[in-house]
């Protein structure tokens, strides 16, 4: 395991010196070279542009370019941003990525979960009204035309019912006067977000290891008050308001990329789970006599997971691009939006720095769903 | 598999030294023979295809778009003015006020800047139209030929298209386009090479590749090689046939991925076109008609919808046709 993990590594950093190399042929290839664009702005002063020109080397020849173009990478020196001008790109990226993460990552999960269930009971009962309905609307949402999907969420929750703000980060008015940024707020969030996680996940897995039956009862009322107790804490910390103002303007954008991303999940499950269900070992539980809940749960759907396991990297590729789109719409200011703006200003070095990064996050999940995979496919553990 | 048996293999075709007359009759019962088995196979599966409801649903939602789409011309042809009704050009000189609701001149009432909206969503139906197949053709092009030469001679070639596929996979595609719209001047055709090129590059290349797998070690490609055909002949003749229902497949999804990334970018306002479906809606964003809710109604409804509906139409035809090529989807009498 440990060993085909360690090969997966590699292949990855592989993967990631041949996108970086092909960002750097990219910005090569542009008409007009980078240098020019540089030292023909006249925003920058000229020390600054003195700088640059020797932080990128852009004097030397192309082969020296590409190797200080990788150590600069590989340092996290992406250069200056022109449009948030003395701000480094790094910086500037840093600031945005964890916002796009949560909106990802909550996302995908409960796209990926509801997907499943879906699937799971669409393939049990074939040619059922739930099929159809669940077919076609699975369907029309995954191919909806996305910026007309998330305009009608805006318009309908946030512009016509009124429940959620129309979009951005947060709301002025709420933080006028105080003293803490909204970044430092969403940290603290974040980091209580996933404490909670691994502490629920935490209780489930010890308890249920215990294999008491009084033990197991207590879990969910021990996670139960640590989800009650969290919103007091938050509330009594004085920055509870502004949470929760965050929390807000989080829902919509999270709600709609979840909405659109469904149902590739249900409708592979649905194929996946087809196949299995005519295998010999769910006949055989049948004849048992388990409860056919059970049969379905833990014969048909455990092995029906892994070939959806094996394409979560399309659907986690599908969620990033959804995620560049939803952002937009719902100006949330995340990686996405930050490379679209740096797209239409013009501002190349944000430009490659975003797309550095986004090329990273899609390496990263890679990554993950083949830990993943290892884990729910023993066959790969012997290999 | 439902395609044309390999009897090319076994007739005198392609045997080293057939007389020249003999050669031209085998020619001839060889063509014969492929048709007929070829529309005999169409033939069930059409049968299978007709089957499901979603599938034959989808199909006429392609061609009332196809008529749409051919409709555009004649229309201007002879009908519409193109003094009003240009989709780019035109100006309703006989409405008042600008975003004019539908009326019996303009069935879909006109856009900010005075163009009919009937007329922009027809014409831009065509060059969806054209740039989805040309993405298609493209990536189906690349991709058998890539799939198949990697699983024919496997080894060094094989890995190298395979970790390429890797590669391109793990890109997120829009995010791609939307960075070369800022080094480039992207059109129709530039965008259609593009999406082309990393579709065939891509997943599909893995999909067919498996599948020329299994073709691969069939008899008729030993006995191929035994008759003295050649690695491009094996290739080309035994081996692309034979992957060509499986890349239709392909290439339906392959449209609809083609027509929403050109809806995404030019809803983005990033891309270089007369007209389109995205271009509509972007110009309904950018003079803020959007958040009028339903009282512009025409300036988004129709664009939103008919990509909505062109895209899923491909989409589930595209999964009609997986039925047919995948016997174990089907829904067996049980």
């Amino acid at each position: 395991m440990i060993g085909y993990l360690i090969r997966r590594m590699w292949q990855m950093a592989l993967t990631l010196l041949l996108i970086l190399t092909v960002t750097f042929l990219l910005v090569q290839a542009q008409p007009g070279d980078y240098a020019s664009f540089y030292v023909l702005d006249p925003d920058l002063p000229t020390e600054v542009k003195e700088q640059m020109r020797a932080t990128f080397g852009l004097d030397r020849p192309l082969w020296q370019q590409y190797l200080i173009h990788m150590r600069n990478t590989f340092t996290g020196n992406f250069g200056v941003s022109f449009g948030h001008f003395p701000r480094p790109v790094m910086e500037v990226l840093l600031e945005r990525l964890p916002r796009t993460l949560v909106l990802f990552v909550t996302a995908t999960g409960a796209s990926f979960y509801i997907g499943f269930l879906l699937g799971k009971a669409i393939a049990w009962r074939r040619g059922g009204f739930l099929e159809y309905a669940a077919t076609i609307s699975g369907t029309t949402l995954f191919t909806v035309f996305t910026p007309a999907f998330a305009l009608m969420m805006i318009w309908v929750f946030a512009f016509k019912l009124g429940w959620f703000p129309v979009g951005k980060f947060l709301d002025p008015l709420v933080w006028r006067g105080s003293d803490v940024t909204a970044n430092s707020v969403f940290s603290l969030m974040l980091i209580t977000a996933l404490a909670f996680a691994v502490f629920a996940f935490w209780v489930l897995f010890a308890l249920k290891r215990k294999g008491n039956t009084g033990m197991k009862r207590l879990s969910i009322p021990i996670i139960l008050v640590a989800a009650l107790a969290i919103p007091l804490v938050w509330a009594l910390s004085g920055i509870g308001t502004l949470a929760l103002d965050i929390l807000k303007h989080m829902v919509l954008p999270i709600v709609t990329l979840t909405l659109i991303s469904f149902a590739g999940t249900m409708l592979l499950t649905r194929n996946s789970m087809l196949e299995t269900i005519r295998e010999d070992y769910v006949m055989a539980a049948r004849a048992k006599g388990l409860p056919e809940k059970q049969v379905r749960d833990r014969h048909a759907a455990r092995n029906a997971l892994l070939p959806v396991v094996t394409s979560l990297i399309y659907s986690l590729i599908f969620a990033i691009d959804g995620s560049v789109i939803v952002e937009s719409v719902f100006s949330w200011p995340g990686t996405g939006m930050t490379l679209l703006e740096a797209v239409r200003s013009e501002d190349m070095p944000l430009v490659m720095g975003a797309i550095v990064f986004i090329g990273l996050f899609s390496l990263l999940a890679h990554v993950i769903v083949d830990i993943l995979y290892v884990y729910l496919d023993p066959r790969i553990r012997y290999q | 598999m439902t395609t044309t048996p390999p009897i090319g293999s076994t007739m005198p075709g392609s045997s080293p030294e057939p007389p020249e007359i003999a050669m031209g009759q085998g020619r001839l019962l060889l063509a014969k023979a492929r048709t007929r088995l070829a529309l005999r196979s169409f033939r069930n599966g059409w049968s299978i295809f007709l089957e499901s409801r979603i599938g034959v649903l989808s199909l006429l939602t392609i061609v009332v778009f196809a008529v749409m789409a051919i409709s555009h011309p004649i229309l201007m042809a002879t009908v519409w003015d193109p003094e009003i009704y240009d989709p780019v050009t035109g100006y309703a000189f006989d409405e008042t006020e600008q975003p004019a609701p539908p009326s019996w001149k303009h069935p879909l009432g006109t856009d900010p800047l005075g163009r009919d909206v009937l007329s922009q969503l027809l014409s831009s139906t065509g060059s969806e139209f054209v740039l989805g197949i040309t993405a298609a053709l493209v990536t189906v092009a690349i991709a058998t030929t890539v799939g198949a030469v990697a699983a024919y001679y496997g080894g060094l070639i094989d890995a190298f298209f395979m970790r390429l596929a890797d590669l391109i996979i793990a890109l997120p595609s829009i995010s791609l386009l939307i960075v070369l719209s800022a080094l480039f001047d992207l059109n129709l055709f530039y965008l259609a090479l593009i999406i082309g090129v990393l579709g065939g590059f891509g997943g599909t290349a893995i999909i067919l590749k498996s599948q020329a797998l299994s073709i691969k070690v069939k008899p008729y490609i030993e006995a191929a090689r035994v008759a003295g055909g050649g690695h491009f002949r094996i290739i080309f003749v035994h081996i692309v046939p034979n992957l060509l229902p499986l890349s239709l497949l392909y290439m339906m999804f392959t449209v609809t991925s083609a027509i929403f990334a050109e809806a995404v970018l030019s809803f983005l306002g990033l891309l270089d076109l007369r007209m389109s479906w995205g271009i509509m809606i972007h110009t309904a964003n950018v003079g803020g008609y959007l958040l009028g809710g339903t009282r512009y109604w025409w300036l988004v409804v129709p664009a939103g919808a008919s990509i909505t509906f062109l895209c899923s139409a491909f989409y589930l035809a595209g999964r009609a046709l997986d039925e047919v090529v995948n016997p174990r989807l089907r829904r067996r009498d049980d």
